[in-house]
């Protein structure tokens, strides 16, 4: 199991904030590198799935915790 | 606890063909709530990976001229069009419920509460993101706007033409 490389702490912040931060962040990282995203929007759940989809990159891990969504992205 | 499966499927014929990697979103509507959607759908396209355009034209072209400019145009007309409509991205009105710019002050301020960026940041974002910003070069004339009334950052004035030429086998949103 590789270590996560980044941690993107996108909690509290709306539509399209979380998705367009990941990008960027993503941008910065090697391929196979994983970034962790915690957000809070519920939307987030639906938009991480079609932005690894559309992307390329690989939602490794999805789950919630005390209304945190947590995302684990590998990068493609 | 593990989340439920996401409602928003996409089809996977759409996914495997990559058809639609590129967007051109034709910006025509000045208002306020009109252009923050043009901005979260263009910062949105960049972050999916498509290269996006916006095309300016009409009254989005008023989102492009800088905060501080009062009165653009060469001529009375196009200054009064100017003086009853300020432009630039920070005087925008609500095309709906604007009550003499209560309005967008109380849209601005949910919008605070809400973390949700705003239209002038998201604007920001895009340009550093790879967005191209296309004005429409005939508004521009009919308008009486020059380059420098206008934000740095955008591409050269294009026509009609050039525009749907870049939007062949492109997604198209007109806002």
């Amino acid at each position: 199991m590789s270590t996560i490389a980044k941690t993107l702490d996108l909690k509290g912040l709306s539509c399209p904030l979380p998705i367009v931060k990941t990008a960027q962040a993503v941008k910065e990282l090697a391929s196979g590198d994983l970034i962790e995203a915690l957000a809070t929007d519920p939307g987030s759940v639906a938009d991480f799935t079609a932005w690894c989809k559309s992307t390329g990159h690989e939602l490794v891990e999805r789950s919630e915790t005390g209304g945190v969504y947590r995302f684990v992205i590998k990068k493609k | 606890m593990a989340v439920e499966e996401a409602t928003l499927e996409i089809p996977a014929h759409q996914h495997e063909e990559h058809k639609h990697d590129r967007l051109v979103i034709i910006a025509w509507s000045g208002d306020l709530d009109k252009v923050w959607p043009q901005m979260i759908l263009a910062t949105t396209g960049a972050a999916m990976g498509m290269q996006t355009t916006i095309f300016f034209t009409f009254w989005g072209l008023f989102s492009l001229v800088k905060n501080e400019k009062h009165i653009t145009g060469e001529n009375w007309m196009q200054k009064m069009v100017a003086m009853m409509d300020r432009p630039g991205m920070e005087h925008l009105k609500l095309g709906k419920m604007n009550f003499a710019g209560a309005g967008p002050a109380m849209m601005k301020k949910l919008a605070k509460e809400h973390n949700v960026a705003s239209p002038g940041e998201l604007l920001q974002m895009a340009v550093d993101m790879g967005v191209k910003l296309v004005p429409c070069q005939m508004t521009m004339d009919l308008l009486g706007l020059k380059r420098e009334d206008m934000i740095d950052g955008l591409g050269e004035p294009a026509g009609a033409t050039a525009m749907l030429l870049e939007a062949q086998d492109a997604v198209t949103l007109f806002i």
